[in-house]
């Protein structure tokens, strides 16, 4: 039974919903990374200030109240943070920034030893001559501690910025990955790891492909996917070849030329790919949509879901300010029936993949208060245009949702907007079904 | 937009057959503002990607994914204007300007290699990607005087002056050029005179052209993770650093260049990058590069 922790930070805004003044922030403030365990107990954020913060739910409630556990400071922006699944008391997770991978202990402590006979209370050695009787040591309790301590530093093997971390179903190993090259890892050596991709060209100049992103497969240890900027997922075997720069599979989505464009190929990179919990699909994110992959059909998508259309054709202002090379994230619900994915405007999509259904909400302060619930939000591009629509124009396009997770049983979702950390929950599904 | 008489080279293959006299020239007309405005638009995109490319350095986080998709849609921008022959007469009238502009005897080699490989070019008659203009001809020193001048950009405000997309493309000097296969000097001298008032523009903007090899070499030379501290002035630092490796592969730049058909963008990347493979030329080649160096130094000085 762990009870929560309440450790003061002054640049974290509150968790809760509780109404607060709007802090402001800055550039090290904003969130780059969100993810909960594999238990959904709990639930670590990291910024670009290299600060990782955990957060423990509350155990015995209904609410999904997470409380601050801890933080800890590492150098340089967290990219991404991976779990380990818990094998004993202990919680391990991976963080990664632009070059290097660290693997954490998270440890609670709540008892101590008193009674050494060499050292005293304070930890001052004993004079000798006073210590007139052996006694054994005992385990009293004492006030929970969480201790967050480095365990392996795995560096020195990435020339470019590493853009993901995942951590195999063997337990065992994890890769990361760069912008051009992947390597596997052992958890237990860090002076060697095992190149398994690499698409860098003998020439730089030959260069007009880079790696987005990666995943190791839920339940297969052979099987990786990556993407590229170029909107292709290649699925690789590890069992196939030492280098899987040969992939077994390709999917690609053969290019519609009506809406052919000098921008078609910066819309298609994909930003983010994630496996289904199943291991059956793949969801994957570009610029204006989230598609889902059957892993048995390359040819083209299984489902294509609309984000915000109505950004097509605004794509050269987006150039412009840069907001098209923005990359969101995606991710899954726990019984793989519902994805979600961030949009502008710190609006967020949920598609459902059942009744075809979709909604768009908002997180923010204003339109959050505590215990209420959340109202759909439309965007209207002309025409008929309802009471509380926002037009296209009127988009925040610098308040970005990039990066969203769902708890792995519950429909409890955890957004990242900014510097705020938002939860929120289902309140009339609470449990996962369909 | 274009002067009575003109030839309009783009126009023509694009117009439709019409009936009635004047109807012919309304229909001309629409065809060819609908035409200018894709040019334009498309022409202003090519500039904004260029300035783009040579500013990804200075981004807080340097971005390898974003530099790479910008090179490519500036590389497909420049395969459909070689295809549509806009790229040509750009490069031209560039050379022009070039031959024309008050410069050292340097910048004359550097012009004529570039007059070379545009001829080598049309005759092949096949419509090869060209390279961003400057990277092609621009031989190193070309290459330090662009990092000088980049250098310069990023420290003064009036850089962005050089990129005015209205100064480029649509200028009716370059319309008149008619693009003829036949590269007389005699015309082109004609041509450049007659665009007077906007060979100082050109010149800026065949400037800011050559700069964009120093921006590809930055773009996938400079993303590897060198060191952990970053340099205090890594414009700066990086400008000097290239300089030397750029004046011994001198001539390994310039054979390299006349030899290998098809240009990347960023051919000079490997010369110049401290990773590539990069041969020493001899002593002698080195001393009168060095006399380059103080050439170049004087510019950045004298400036």
């Amino acid at each position: 039974m762990l009870n929560p922790i309440q450790v003061l930070c002054s640049d974290i805004t509150s968790l809760s919903l509780e109404p607060e003044p709007f802090a402001s922030y800055t550039e090290a403030d904003i969130i780059s990374t969100v993810e909960f365990n594999h238990t959904g107990e709990l639930l670590a954020t990291g910024d670009k200030g290299g600060r990782v913060v955990i957060f423990q739910r509350e155990p015995e409630s209904h609410e999904p109240e997470f409380d601050y556990l801890k933080s800890l400071e590492i150098e340089e922006k967290i990219n991404k943070i991976r779990w380990l699944p818990q094998q004993n008391a202990s919680h391990f997770l991976l963080s990664t920034n632009d070059k290097t991978v660290k693997l954490w202990k998270v440890s609670e402590r709540d008892k101590r030893p008193e009674g050494y006979n060499l050292k005293d209370e304070e930890g001052r050695m004993k004079n000798l001559s006073t210590v007139t009787s052996l006694q054994v040591p005992v385990l009293k309790p004492m006030d929970l501690m969480v201790e967050v301590s480095p365990r392996r530093v795995f560096a020195n093997a990435h020339t470019y910025h590493v853009n993901s971390i995942s951590v195999n179903s063997d337990h065992e190993t994890y890769m990361s990955a760069d912008d051009l090259r992947i390597n596997l890892w052992h958890l237990g050596i860090t002076n060697r790891s095992f190149n398994i991709v690499d698409i860098k060209p003998v020439n730089m100049e030959d260069l007009t492909e880079v790696i987005t992103a990666a995943e190791f497969h839920p339940h297969h240890c052979n099987l990786l996917v990556y993407s590229s900027s170029k909107g292709t997922l290649r699925l690789c075997d590890m069992r196939e070849a030492a280098l899987c720069d040969k992939h077994s599979k390709l999917f690609e989505e053969p290019e519609d030329p009506s809406n052919r464009s000098f921008f078609s190929e910066i819309i298609s990179s994909v930003s983010d790919v994630k496996f289904s919990h199943s291991g059956r699909y793949l969801l994957t994110r570009d610029y204006l949509t989230a598609k889902v992959w059957d892993l048995n059909m390359e040819n083209k998508p299984l489902e294509i879901y609309q984000v915000h259309d109505y950004l097509r054709s605004k794509l050269c202002s987006l150039y412009e300010n840069d907001c098209i090379f923005d990359k969101f994230e995606c991710a899954w619900n726990g019984s793989d029936s519902v994805i979600m994915t961030g949009a502008y405007n710190n609006f967020f999509r949920m598609f459902d993949r059942n009744t075809n259904r979709d909604v768009t909400l908002e997180a923010s302060r204003e339109s959050s208060k505590p215990r209420a619930v959340l109202k759909p939000r439309r965007v209207c591009q002309g025409g008929k245009r309802r009471k509380d629509d926002i037009s296209v124009d009127s988009l925040d396009f610098t308040k970005k949702i990039l990066h969203t997770a769902w708890h792995p049983t519950e429909n409890i979702i955890a957004i990242a907007a900014t510097n705020n950390l938002y939860i929120f929950q289902d309140k009339l599904n609470q449990e996962m079904h369909g | 937009m274009f002067p009575k008489g003109t030839k309009r080279k783009f126009s023509d293959s694009r117009e439709e057959p019409v009936a009635g006299g004047e109807d012919v020239n309304q229909s001309n007309l629409a065809a060819v503002r609908m035409l200018s405005s894709y040019s334009l638009q498309r022409q202003s995109l090519l500039d904004m990607s260029l300035i783009k490319l040579q500013l990804c350095h200075m981004l807080v986080e340097p971005n390898l994914c974003r530099s790479v998709l910008i090179a490519n849609t500036v590389r497909q921008i420049q395969e459909e204007m070689t295809q549509d022959g806009t790229w040509q007469i750009m490069t031209q009238a560039l050379s022009a300007a070039n031959a024309a502009a008050q410069c050292s005897a340097d910048r004359l080699v550097a012009t004529e290699v570039l007059c070379r490989q545009t001829e080598a070019a049309q005759g092949e008659q096949v419509p090869k990607p060209f390279p961003v203009v400057g990277s092609e001809g621009c031989p190193a020193e070309e290459v330090a005087a662009a990092e000088v001048g980049m250098t310069m950009s990023t420290v003064s405000p009036q850089a962005p002056t050089s990129y005015l997309p209205g100064t480029f493309g649509m200028d009716p000097c370059w319309e008149e050029e008619t693009g003829e296969d036949d590269d007389d000097d005699d015309d082109e001298e004609e041509d450049s005179e007659e665009c007077g008032s906007g060979s100082e523009g050109e010149e800026r903007e065949r400037d800011s052209l050559v700069e964009d090899t120093r921006t590809a070499e930055q773009v996938f030379g400079t993303f590897e993770i060198k060191n952990p501290a970053p340099s205090p002035d890594p414009a700066l630092e990086e400008l000097f650093s290239d300089v030397d490796a750029s004046y011994y592969d001198l001539d390994t730049v310039l054979t390299g260049m006349q030899s290998v058909p098809k240009m990347g963008p960023y051919d000079l990347l490997e010369s110049l990058s401290s990773h590539g493979p990069s041969p020493l030329s001899s002593s002698t080649s080195c001393r009168s590069d060095l006399n380059e160096l103080d050439h170049i130094m004087e510019i950045i000085v004298g400036s």
